[in-house]
């Protein structure tokens, strides 16, 4: 046992790991220190000092956080030394806070409340000046509000760290610190991918989603507007959390009928066009790889990923698929295609989508994104804010019957279904490229390979003789690190999956937020991931070209897969953008 | 190598340069040679000698005549009657400001005859822009020593029997911090010279980054040996520049003479130095902050453990010691750390720099044996209180240092007494008060500082400080209330115990000490309202006493604010709604007839 180490915690005996931290000792042996930087495998820094602690013969109180054990170790934690300290602490916190928790958009979830509520914070001794605060809210996607801001640098960490973009860090020092982009610029004005990993990282409301509900609540108003809805395939595995349900928890069905409630006039998947997304994609890759196109050929779903890209990795735009999102090909059939169809005029129909994202929220108001002759997408809501809706509006999720979704736009199979995990788009695409490729019925349709946790993943596919290297990479750290490889030449891929959230969109910037502890205890983006490849099992159909929608929407319209009209609605180029150009 | 009769010593250090020393060397050497002394006067350009209020200084050996405030005008004089005829120019012989005696050798100055001088033996001595003359003071023999007579553990065993600990604040034992490096796993280890010197007044480094760089050099080699790394930094403040350039041009020199780089002496042993300039936040004096610095990160502390010994730079085993330490290296490898011990007191070995300033006659920079009370420092050398006013307390190790009165005077000046009296060592400050401080006034002044260099990485420091500076603030308005005393203790206590570095825990110091020896003074701020010592303005107001005045309207002329108005044979009145307590009636009333209330 020369790699265990046993310390008394609390007159608490409990052997660890010697690599383990005095936290980690401590939740092994049931005991509760609060923390609040604390972010599991993302920001560890002892800074908020909540998990403070006195080890006997030290001299000052430590950071259970960081601190690492050590053989024979006694560690206490709640003497009223150790006490005095959090709540002193955790005072001088909310004596530079707004206070404005019941109109927060974080009241119930946040965890500075919580803890102010476990500490037995009753009255503050030592209340003073407020810092100077910024509000933000240029981005499309993001909105810093530092009032409520406690400095713990869990989104410091996650944009630095996670995602390898870094483009908010402390400015100024002492009660002036703010975390902000540099010069205090806008988040607008500085490479952000808007991703939103900072705001899931956040443990109060300082960050949050750019609110489109008023709008789109407008739109449901209006007499006169054909409200339209898709929902993204990682909605129907987290949507519940929001109303109590375990993570991961499958509510597909549940969502059509809260949708309809809610007043919208149809409601769609954008499984169906993540489809059509399999049956585009996989053509131009089977073009490039066929007729010497530029290879490898990266996926270009995650608008994160796709701003990273022309921020900071520009030579491989020619890499990326000219396809657009499953969001914005859907965006633009609706307003064409659907319009035609039922015989509206597209200029009456509003078009909103459900994500898991907030850079979809920016990706819709890209100038590509007007194909129909309208914005193809109007409005774009996360996960958080449906769920703020339907509250709102008294609906239950718990308590609807199943529905369906409309047709023909909600028609989709087990493939649409797994975009919403990372590997799912790798996953579908290779079933199609297989069938169409081999004119053959693929019998093992689960590429396992590329499914899981793992931040990069690489299989050969052998597709009747034909051996294709493939990648999988999500977070954008991991997406930094397979195109690196791929720049000096250390990797020789012919497709690449890139997910700028970490998980895929299961984990996207537009989720349920969990609290540290819970992080703690799961892995959400597995629990959610697990419910996405259930729900592709249960699916009739799992292969994107056996979709019937499908092959109607190319009968009746498109005509066929990278065909003119395709050309037109469903594909797009990206371009070069400067890192700082406000700085020139 | 050329013989000299005399030697001219012009201190170019930043003091003496800021007030004018350059000018003064430029006439020296062009009076020289109109006078055809080039070949038998020597002008030596050297680093501080540590009255630098008198300066520029100059002093001239063989005698060792010690000129203080040299005008380029005054530079004939001197070299037509010192150096050709022989006659020492009385008039700007060094003073003592209550005798008025003048001293014709600098050894026979009190200032400078109760030093010890180990850490400072070569500042105002040499040029340090010339690496023979530091060779020729026994520099770089200890490295030499170190490196063909001595096994690494043997030089850190030296170390560790000397008892030297460090000068840059912690005093944690030198001997040790090197023997957890060396103990440490891995191929590449570090040594980092703190040169971050941030505390206000503070310059013993300056000082000797400025006089003798070659020691700091020397002394990072030396350790390099002990620990086996052949990578050093040195990491200085940016608003340094004299140190910086002298650095640069000893790192040059001395791998010129192959004293730095590869196989030094021929013994296979590898080190080099490089420079890494600071942009003067505080915080960057505490190490981890400063690796973060090196390191190109936002200069922010960490929690230790993992300590940078074990843990430093990129990762790596590191030792960080601070200039001051590093200067007494080389001295305690040539001479022995039995030598070394034999200074100071049984806990504090060898000697402390102190940047003594405040109401005192001499400010300035001495090295006195460690235990040597503070009455002997305040008094014997430095020469006692400014003015004839009476002593109230003074603050030693710099903004996060306690105040300590009167009845403290005898205590030695160690380590642990420091501590246990509120303050500490910290890097040497001394800043000496009078009547007339107010030392809740003082309190805030410090805190002021230390807040405002707080980092901000945790709150207890971040917002700890602010809150504390706003009781004081109130106080010192005649806001203060019921309780607050209480209060600042209680926040003061945990801000102590609960932040993440050494700036935060002993930010709280000047306000504990003050609240332990002065708590008199906040009680009447709070419930008098009334500052004794009259520095608080808004707790005074100015009056004049009919009695004394002559009406001689003085005060009224003075008066910028027009505040006060009188006639011929009345006494004079001030205008309080007017008055904005600027002082200046009460500075020129040649009856002292304005009192402060």
């Amino acid at each position: 046992m020369g790699n265990m180490v046993t310390l008394t915690i609390d007159g608490v005996k409990v052997e660890v790991s010697k690599d383990a931290t005095v936290l980690e000792a401590a939740r092994k042996a049931g005991i509760r220190i609060p923390t609040l930087c604390f972010l599991k495998g993302v920001n560890e820094i002892g800074a908020c000092r909540m998990c403070v602690v006195e080890v006997k013969g030290g001299k000052a109180l430590q950071t259970a956080c960081v601190l690492p054990v050590s053989e024979g170790m006694e560690v206490i934690t709640n003497s009223p030394a150790v006490r005095e300290s959090r709540k002193v602490t955790l005072e001088l916190l909310l004596s530079d806070h707004n206070l404005e928790c019941p109109t927060c958009i974080r009241n119930l979830n946040c965890e500075l409340q919580k803890l102010s509520e476990e500490l037995g914070i009753k009255s503050l001794r030592y209340p003073g000046e407020k810092s100077k605060s910024q509000y933000d809210d240029f981005s499309p996607s993001i909105v810093r509000d530092t009032s409520k801001c406690i400095l713990c640098r869990r989104c410091v960490s996650t944009c630095h760290d996670v995602q390898s973009v870094g483009v908010i860090s402390p400015n100024y020092r002492g009660f002036n610190t703010v975390i902000a982009p540099v010069y205090d610029m806008s988040l607008n004005d500085v490479p952000c991918t808007n991703c939103g990993q900072c705001i899931t990282a956040c443990p109060v409301g300082a960050l949050k989603e750019k609110d489109d509900t008023d709008r789109v609540w407008q739109a449901l108003a209006d007499p006169e507007k054909f409200v339209v809805v898709q929902t993204a395939p990682a909605i129907r595995v987290s949507l519940g959390e929001e109303f109590g349900k375990k993570r991961g928890a499958i509510v597909t069905n549940k969502m059509p009928a809260a949708l309809r409630r809610l007043g919208f006039d149809k409601v769609f998947d954008t499984d169906f066009s993540a489809d059509l997304t399999i049956m585009e994609e996989g053509s131009e890759f089977l073009d490039r790889l066929q007729n010497g196109g530029k290879l490898p050929l990266i996926t270009s779903c995650s608008p994160g990923w796709i701003k990273f890209c022309e921020h900071y990795y520009p030579e491989f735009l020619e890499n990326v698929s000219t396809c657009k999102s499953p969001q914005q090909m859907f965006g633009a059939l609706v307003k064409t295609y659907y319009a035609e169809k039922i015989g509206i005029d597209p200029a009456k129909i509003f078009s909103v989508s459900i994500m898991p994202c907030t850079a979809k929220k920016y990706e819709c108001q890209r100038p590509e994104m007007f194909s129909s002759g309208y914005q193809d997408v109007d409005a774009v809501l996360t996960t958080r804010e449906i769920s703020r809706m339907l509250k709102e509006a008294g609906i239950n999720l718990n308590t609807l019957p199943d529905e369906d979704f409309d047709e023909p736009l909600g028609i989709s199979t087990g493939a649409g279904a797994i975009f919403g995990a990372t590997g799912g788009v790798m996953e579908a695409a290779l079933r199609t490229v297989y069938e169409i490729v081999t004119k053959k019925e693929l019998k093992n349709i689960d590429f396992t390979q590329v499914r899981g946790v793992e931040g990069v993943k690489e299989a050969t596919i052998d597709i009747d003789g034909l051996k294709v290297n493939v990648a999988v990479a999500h977070g954008l750290s991991n997406a930094r690190a397979v195109l690196e490889r791929v720049k000096n030449g250390e990797a020789n891929y012919h497709f690449i999956e890139i997910m700028a959230c970490p998980g895929g969109c299961v984990g996207g910037g537009g989720q349920p937020i969990l609290s540290s502890d819970e992080r703690w205890e799961i892995d959400y983006r597995e629990e959610r991931a697990k419910a996405i490849y259930e729900v592709d099992r249960n699916m009739p159909l799992r292969k994107s070209h056996e979709n019937p929608a499908i092959k109607a929407v190319y009968e009746e319209f498109l005509g066929k897969p990278l065909g003119e009209k395709s050309h037109e609605l469903l594909h797009t180029h990206y371009v070069k953008r400067e890192l700082y150009p406000v700085m020139k | 190598m050329e013989i000299y009769r005399a030697h001219v010593l012009v201190c170019k250090g930043t003091g003496c340069t800021a007030s004018g020393s350059e000018a003064v060397l430029d006439a020296f050497e062009k009076e020289i040679e109109k006078k055809g002394l080039s070949k038998e006067v020597k002008v030596v350009q050297t680093g501080c000698l540590g009255l630098c209020e008198l300066g520029p200084n100059v002093l001239i050996y063989p005698e060792g005549s010690y000129y203080c405030t040299v005008k380029p005008e005054d530079v004939p004089e001197i070299v037509e009657e010192h150096l050709l005829k022989g006659r020492i120019v009385e008039r700007l012989l060094y003073k003592e400001p209550d005798t008025k005696e003048r001293f014709r050798s600098l050894m026979d100055i009190d200032f400078y005859k109760k030093q010890k001088r180990i850490a400072l033996r070569h500042c105002g001595l040499i040029n340090p822009e010339i690496i023979e003359e530091y060779i020729a003071n026994d520099g770089y023999a200890a490295l030499a020593k170190a490196l063909t007579q001595m096994k690494p553990q043997e030089v850190i065993d030296e170390i560790k029997k000397s008892g030297l600990r460090g000068r840059g604040g912690g005093g944690f034992p030198t001997g040790n911090k090197w023997q957890f490096a060396a103990n440490a796993e891995g191929d590449i280890k570090y040594v980092v010279c703190n040169a971050d010197e941030g505390d206000p007044g503070a310059f013993m480094d300056r000082s000797v980054l400025e006089g003798d760089p070659h020691t700091i050099l020397e002394a990072m080699e030396i350790a390099g040996y002990a620990i086996g790394a052949s990578e050093g930094y040195i990491y200085v403040r940016a608003e340094y520049p004299i140190a910086v350039k002298r650095l640069e041009i000893a790192i040059e020199q001395a791998r010129n003479h192959g004293l730095l780089g590869e196989n030094i002496f021929g013994t296979g042993f590898n080190f080099d130095i490089f420079l890494r300039l600071g942009s003067g936040a505080f915080v960057c004096g505490e190490e981890t902050a400063l690796l973060a610095s090196v390191e190109g990160r936002r200069g922010e502390p960490r929690p230790r453990p993992p300590f940078p010994a074990n843990k430093g730079l990129w990762g790596k085993p590191t030792i960080i010691n601070n200039v001051e330490t590093f200067a007494n290296v080389p001295e305690i490898i040539l001479k022995g750390a039995d030598w070394f011990s034999s200074i100071g007191s049984e806990k504090s070995k060898g000697t402390k720099v102190f940047a003594v300033g405040g109401k005192i006659n001499h400010t300035g920079l001495v090295e006195i044996p460690m235990g040597t009370p503070l009455r002997e420092v305040i008094y014997d050398i430095c020469g006692g209180i400014a003015n004839n006013k009476k002593f109230k307390a003074v603050q030693t190790g710099g903004p996060s240092g306690g105040c300590l009165p009167a009845s403290l005077l005898d205590m030695p000046i160690e380590y642990d007494t420091l501590v246990q009296a509120g303050s500490m060592m910290g890097s040497g400050g001394m800043i000496v008060m009078d009547e007339d401080n107010c030392m809740v006034d003082i309190a805030k002044f410090f805190l002021t500082f230390t807040q405002e260099e707080s980092c901000g990485k945790c709150p207890p420091c971040r917002i700890g400080t602010k809150r504390m500076l706003e009781i004081l603030e109130r106080i010192t308005n005649g806001e203060g209330r019921e309780g607050d005393i209480e209060l600042l203790e209680n926040l003061a206590n945990s801000v102590k115990a609960s932040a993440l570095c050494g700036l935060g825990q002993t930010a709280p110091n000047p306000v504990l000490s003050t609240i332990r020896y002065f708590r008199d003074e906040y009680e009447a701020h709070i419930r008098d309202k009334k500052c004794p010592a009259g520095a608080c303005k808004a707790l005074i107001h100015y009056e004049v006493v009919p009695e004394k005045c002559k009406s001689c309207g003085v005060c009224a002329k003075v008066c910028p604010a027009g505040a006060i108005s009188g006639e011929r044979k009345q006494p004079y009145k001030i205008d309080t709604d007017k008055c904005i307590k600027c002082n200046s009636c009460f500075d020129r009333c040649p009856f002292d007839a304005i009192v402060k209330i």
